[in-house]
């Protein structure tokens, strides 16, 4: 029978199965960050349990991890208490790889498991973090967990589950110049809604998505929990074999040939069927600009913020005029009328070198406009940072006034110091535009990286396609 | 984890859409190492009208007299109602700690967020998918009615309001068992350690390369 990919990557997984369906799933990678993994350390401890596979953990300390001044260390006391905690942690109960703060490769955990060869097709990867989905990519089945299931997965090396829907996203057609992975996935979003993937893995298909790189690629799946799906995954091709070749963690010699045999078949078959398939045309995408406090409040750039009064389901419309009330803005007012104080370019969502070569394309030559308080730039890792430096992309930041800063999540979640103050107003790259997500009463518009650098330049909302290279 | 059985609880609305795990528990309170004490943060950047600091002192911190939390009526509510999509976003298990440490035991919602929704489950909480109607209608009960309490029936799976009215719920019955006994998944899955190990015997055979150190 035809299977799809979400089929394979689950059948291949099963460790046993309950009469109603709940199955235990073994887990190949466990990511491990500081923020979501103490008292999973803490609940092993006090049961007097040992971690069932070791190396299968891949851990890094970026939620709380400061951009700048790293010679000060970390100057939050609680914050340098949760890094510290898990320096000890992990050298209790031990791992196949640890960057700990200031490490050269140091990183976002879903930046450096990819970009080290930990993340592999045909894997199963979990994190207490909904942005595993990142890792699906790869043709791997990834998903953010909870705490609980943090220390189940340690002391099991399986994960209690359900089977989840298969949805198809067909994405037809060639994007237009200036439309980016991340438009794609706002475009996504937009149109099924937060919640429109809720109980479904969806799978990324058709020729658009096929184009991307495996950055681009990264940032679609990664959005997929924005969909409300808690994996998104896409099948494997050369791109991502290619991607995948001489990375530390890869396969080599003849585990490498045996490995890409195996992971040529991590696709859905002809005729497969699934339980939803939406389809975009790539003709139909724009690049994206959210408006309000869900991701799934997204336009086109051309667009005008909605009026609540057209609007004619209730909860709707009350959700739209707090939305409204929080960012500050009119209703029917253009999109590119909205000047910025702050701009953020990173995240698990856009800090790959692909994201900074897009932001420094724009940047190049220009001046971040005297109406933006701050522009940051903060990669993705270490590796990112170098490759940067290697190509000039921090010299042509520096020189237009972006600040070049050390790898963490920063303000995609502001747990470190970068953040908004009350009432600014944030182009980001980042993935949700949440009230206070960046800071208490901050305000985010999420974009790609090249609109935030031409949002950087104009101190307001511009059409990228307008800004000539 | 408390067992879970049966409830008559205090019903608290929260009248808004796609609630997300950011707004129920905000970050800074995320640095803790521990697995309690969230509960007076619940909701902070709603609830209080200054930034919410962790191990702040809640009692004297302004309250915003509009929200939910803050009304005399519901105080003691243990049955926390909200419309579509409640615990989108991010999936700190922070979030059902802090419900749970405020004192809800179920949450009734037209949806949920898969993340939170599973969360939810191993820290004792009951949360309940009801068709978005029936959720109105609660909401509209509960607004007209002070003291409004619902009748939470696990064994039977069915939810009654003070007027008679009662509806059924659906619930794993993997999940329903440990709840109904206060089942931690760890103790009963390492009753399978051997199945674990053979699984991983095979699975090693086969893909060698995501065993390597």
């Amino acid at each position: 029978m035809a299977r799809t990919l979400y089929d394979k990557l689950w059948d291949s997984h099963v460790v046993r199965q309950e009469e109603d369906g709940t199955c235990l799933l073994y887990i190949d990678r466990h990511l491990v960050h500081e923020v979501t993994s103490p008292q999973a350390f803490e609940g092993l401890r006090l049961a007097g349990r040992r971690a069932w596979r070791s190396n299968s953990v891949v851990a890094v300390p970026d939620h709380n991890t400061p951009t700048n001044h790293w010679d000060r260390g970390i100057e939050d006391p609680i914050s340098k208490t949760q890094v510290e905690t898990l320096d000890a942690n992990i050298k209790e109960f031990g791992s196949l790889i640890y960057f700990p703060f200031k490490h050269a490769n140091q990183g976002i955990i879903h930046v450096i498991a990819p970009e080290n060869g930990a993340t592999l097709p045909g894997m199963t990867v979990v994190c207490g973090d909904s942005h595993t989905a990142t890792h699906g990519a790869f043709g791997a089945l990834a998903h953010g967990i909870g705490t609980s299931e943090v220390e189940h997965v340690l002391a099991t090396q399986t994960l209690v589950q359900k089977k989840s829907k298969a949805m198809l996203v067909k994405v037809e057609g060639t994007l237009g110049v200036g439309v980016t992975a991340k438009d794609v996935a706002l475009a996504i979003i937009g149109k099924i809604g937060t919640a429109g993937g809720t109980g479904y893995c969806i799978e990324f298909a058709g020729p658009v998505i096929r184009a991307l790189s495996m950055e681009g690629r990264m940032t679609v799946c990664n959005l997929a929990i924005e969909a409300g799906a808690r994996a998104g995954i896409i099948g494997v091709d050369d791109t991502t074999v290619a991607y995948l070749q001489g990375r530390t963690h890869a396969p080599q010699g003849a585990q490498w040939e045996a490995a890409v045999e195996y992971w040529k078949t991590l696709h859905s078959d002809e005729g497969a069927t699934f339980d939803a398939v939406v389809e975009l045309q790539a003709a139909d995408i724009e690049p994206q600009v959210t408006w309000g406090t869900s991701p799934e409040q997204v336009l086109a750039v051309g667009g005008r913020v909605p009026n609540p009064a057209n609007e004619t389901d209730p909860v709707r419309r009350a959700s739209y005029e707090r939305a409204l009330q929080y960012m500050g803005l009119t209703a029917d007012m253009p999109i590119t009328d909205i000047a910025i104080d702050k701009v953020f370019i990173g995240s698990c969502t856009n800090s790959r070198i692909e994201d900074m070569r897009a932001a420094a394309a724009v940047a190049k030559g220009r001046k971040v406009s005297p109406s933006v308080k701050l522009a940051l730039v903060v990669p993705g890792s270490g590796i990112v940072k170098r490759q940067a430096e290697a190509e000039g992309l921090d010299k042509i930041f520096i020189e237009a006034g972006f600040e070049w800063r050390e790898p963490g999540c920063s303000m995609c979640l502001a747990m470190n110091a970068d953040r908004l103050s009350p009432g600014e107003r944030c182009a980001s790259t980042s993935n949700r535009n949440f009230e206070g997500r960046q800071g208490p009463g901050g305000r985010t518009h999420l974009v790609s990286p090249a609109m935030a650098a031409a949002a950087a330049i104009a101190g307001h909302f511009v059409d990228i396609r307008s800004v000539a290279n | 984890m408390k067992p879970f059985t049966r409830l008559n609880g205090l019903v608290c609305p929260l009248d808004r859409a796609n609630v997300d795990t950011d707004a129920i528990i905000p970050k800074q309170f995320l640095k803790s190492i521990k697995r309690s004490g969230f509960g007076p943060y619940l909701f902070d950047e709603w609830r209080y009208t200054n930034y919410g600091e962790p191990g702040m002192d809640c009692t004297n911190r302004p309250k915003n007299a509009g929200f939910v939390l803050n009304q005399a009526r519901y105080q003691g509510a243990s049955v926390l109602i909200a419309r579509d999509n409640f615990g989108c976003g991010s999936s700190r298990e922070h979030a059902p700690w802090a419900i749970e440490d405020y004192g809800f035991r179920v949450l009734i919602a037209p949806s949920f967020a898969d993340i939170f929704f599973n969360n939810s489950y191993k820290n004792g909480l009951l949360p309940i998918v009801a068709p978005a109607e029936t959720v109105d209608r609660l909401f509209k009960e509960c607004e007209a009615t002070e003291g409004y309490a619902l009748d939470v029936d696990l064994e039977a799976q069915t939810v009654t309001t003070p007027t008679g009215f009662s509806f059924g719920f659906d619930i794993t019955p993997h999940r329903k068992h440990c709840l109904l006994n206060g089942l931690d998944d760890i103790g009963l899955t390492l009753a399978h350690a051997d199945e674990i190990r053979d699984f991983e015997t095979r699975h090693k055979a086969a893909q060698p390369w995501l065993f390597s150190a």
